[in-house]
């Protein structure tokens, strides 16, 4: 099974956020940037098809040179080989169709994205995958198993769960559950160093189009203080909330 | 050229988001001086629609869409939009909605703002305000394809009636096969989900064990509320992976959330800010959540607790 595992390159869930340019751009200055963790619970669970079914993984980003420690951090974990898609990401309809050119090209099985990158948000990168290249697609999915050419997999719905049978080739946007926090591997020495001598590709990007375009960014506005209620006085939280917020 | 709205209804009944995202429908029908279409599934009485703006309803029955499907249901609003001519396709947050969009999208060839909390700033370029880095930003986006799908964030819009009648009609499009078979469904249905929930209760590792959360559902029972948790709660097991809020897990945009012995890390916290009213209940004053919280009591859980539900009850009482 070939396996492909997208890798979006974000800020740690730490980062201050703050613009630049007028409120256009995302101000890099001092941040760290790490695998999406979407991303991460998916990769570790291409690890396990890795050694118990011997899964061939690649994994693939659609950015700029500075992408590259992401993606060399990916095959520290374990990932065989890695590409990158020379071009920025601008959209989730351009970093799909980019995608799924990499997943024709190289005759991919399953496709493993996440459900969403905690920058951009989008949650749309998977589907538009699966759609394009007309595979078959689970989001919110928790787990996966791969038997031959037939998958099970259970997605999350709002308030439980569902169990779905599908086959290859297939598109998941994953995310935890996937593999457990408790199996995210932080990768040792060894694997920095093989990580090193394992091939990382550069395409050259095919130019898709762009069909939404970031005009500016804002920041929420500030808050107002906080209301403090005394412990010994719960009525008067009661009478807050029901006079003041209309919340109860 | 209509504005075609999705309305998601389960087992016959409208969801409340579908009313959201038909008011907005109607505010971005009004900008662009046209009408609303809902495109429905098995919704059974659709004459509730028209108090939300909507002006014409595409009413689908077909048992081989009981169980929900992206690809055959995304195959629906397709041909839905296709028969409308519609520029402006919108859609809610639901989980559903979010695996469906990303399909229909493509397969009308629209680009998509995922999240979006405001009706259009401007119709050409088609500018809307959604969120970004979660809920720490905003993000002015312009759709810039002929045809535009836009996925309403929940609880940002909010329900506007308008006075006005829906005419339905029958509509039967081919649906695509899809090669995803749901096998079984396991969702409590006396429970009140994160998603749907106005009022959400959340417990914290100051709750110290799983054996604690009794009062935390009795809490949210009194309240009407969905249960959540932070996410080394459900990291240790205490509670299911489905009540993770934050960044990580659920995303949380109900009318209020009561934290009791969350810290309010800022994974936590950027998960849950879209909550209208945020209450913390913490022995810490120190603790981040009173930054980000409406009203604070800085106590010990298990007096605090026990005694709200005790009041809450009385007050319910009063006010039934
Ligand atoms: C990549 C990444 C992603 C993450 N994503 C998420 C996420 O999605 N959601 C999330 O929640 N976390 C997330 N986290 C974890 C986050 O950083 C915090 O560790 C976590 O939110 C803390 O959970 P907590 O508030 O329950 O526990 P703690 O931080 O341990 O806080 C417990 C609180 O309880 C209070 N307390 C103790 N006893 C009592 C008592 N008797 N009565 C009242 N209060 C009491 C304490 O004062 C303390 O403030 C993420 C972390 C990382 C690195």
């Amino acid at each position: 099974m070939k396996i492909l595992v997208c890798i979006s390159h974000v800020p740690d869930t730490t980062s201050k956020i703050n613009f630049t340019d007028g409120d256009t751009k995302f101000d890099t200055n001092g941040v760290q940037f790490v695998i999406n963790p979407n991303d991460e619970f998916g990769l570790t669970r291409a690890m396990w098809f890795k050694e118990k079914q011997g899964a061939q993984v690649t994994v693939v980003n659609v950015g700029g040179p500075e992408t590259e420690p992401t993606l060399r951090k990916a095959l520290a974990i374990g990932a065989d080989e890695a590409i990158r898609v020379n071009t920025q990401a601008q959209d989730g309809y351009q970093v799909a169709k980019e995608i799924a050119n990499v997943v024709k090209e190289g005759g991919y099985d399953l496709v493993i994205a996440g459900r969403e990158s905690i920058d951009y948000n989008g949650g749309m990168v998977p589907g538009m995958i699966a759609a394009i290249t007309n595979s078959n697609f689970v989001t919110n999915c928790i787990s996966l198993e791969v038997d031959g050419t037939n998958a099970t997999a259970m997605r999350e719905i709002d308030g439980g769960k569902e169990t779905v049978t599908t086959s290859l080739p297939l598109v998941i946007g994953g995310q935890k559950g996937l593999v457990e926090e408790s199996d995210l591997r932080i990768p040792n020495m060894r694997g920095i160093m093989m990580a090193r001598k394992k091939p990382l590709s550069v395409v050259e990007a095919t130019n898709a189009a762009v069909e939404t375009n970031s005009v500016k960014f804002e920041k929420p506005a500030p808050k107002g203080a906080v209301t403090l209620v005394d412990p010994d006085n719960i009525d008067e939280l009661i009478n807050l909330l029901h006079n003041e917020a209309k919340a109860i | 050229m209509s504005v075609l709205v999705y309305t998601e209804s389960e087992q016959g009944k409208f969801k409340k988001t579908a009313f959201e995202v038909a008011s907005y429908a109607k505010a971005v029908a009004d900008q662009m001086g046209t009408t609303v279409t809902a495109i429905t599934v098995n919704a059974g009485d659709t004459s509730e629609l028209g108090k939300y703006g909507v002006d014409k309803v595409l009413s689908v029955t077909n048992s081989d869409l009981d169980k929900f499907n992206a690809k055959a249901y995304a195959s629906v609003i397709v041909e839905a939009a296709k028969q409308e001519s519609a520029k402006v396709v919108v859609l809610s947050s639901s989980a559903d909605s979010k695996y469906l969009a990303p399909i229909v999208s493509i397969g009308l060839e629209a680009g998509y703002a995922s999240n979006v909390v405001e009706a259009p700033s401007s119709t050409s370029p088609f500018t809307v305000k959604r969120t970004a880095f979660t809920n720490k930003a905003f993000n002015m986006t312009t759709i810039d394809t002929d045809t535009k799908i836009i996925g309403v964030s929940k609880n940002a819009f909010g329900l506007k009636e308008s006075s006005g009648n829906a005419s339905s009609e029958d509509f039967s499009p081919a649906i695509s096969t899809s090669g995803v078979t749901v096998q079984s469904v396991d969702r409590a249905t006396d429970k009140v989900t994160i998603a749907d929930a106005e009022i959400v209760v959340s417990g914290g590792r100051g709750l110290k064990g799983p054996e604690n959360w009794g009062m935390i559902e009795e809490l949210a029972e009194v309240l009407g509320a969905a249960t959540a948790c932070s996410k080394p709660v459900s990291d240790l097991g205490w509670r299911p992976h489905s009540e993770h809020v934050g960044q990580t897990g659920k995303p949380v945009a109900s009318n209020l959330y009561i934290a009791i012995g969350i810290s309010g890390a800022i994974q936590h916290l950027a998960g849950i800010n879209s909550s209208k009213v945020k209450v913390v209940i913490n022995t810490d004053p120190e603790a981040p959540f009173f930054k980000a919280a409406d009203y604070g009591i800085v106590g010990d859980a298990f007096e605090v607790v026990p005694t709200l539900i005790e009041k809450l009850k009385a007050f319910k009482a009063q006010n039934a």
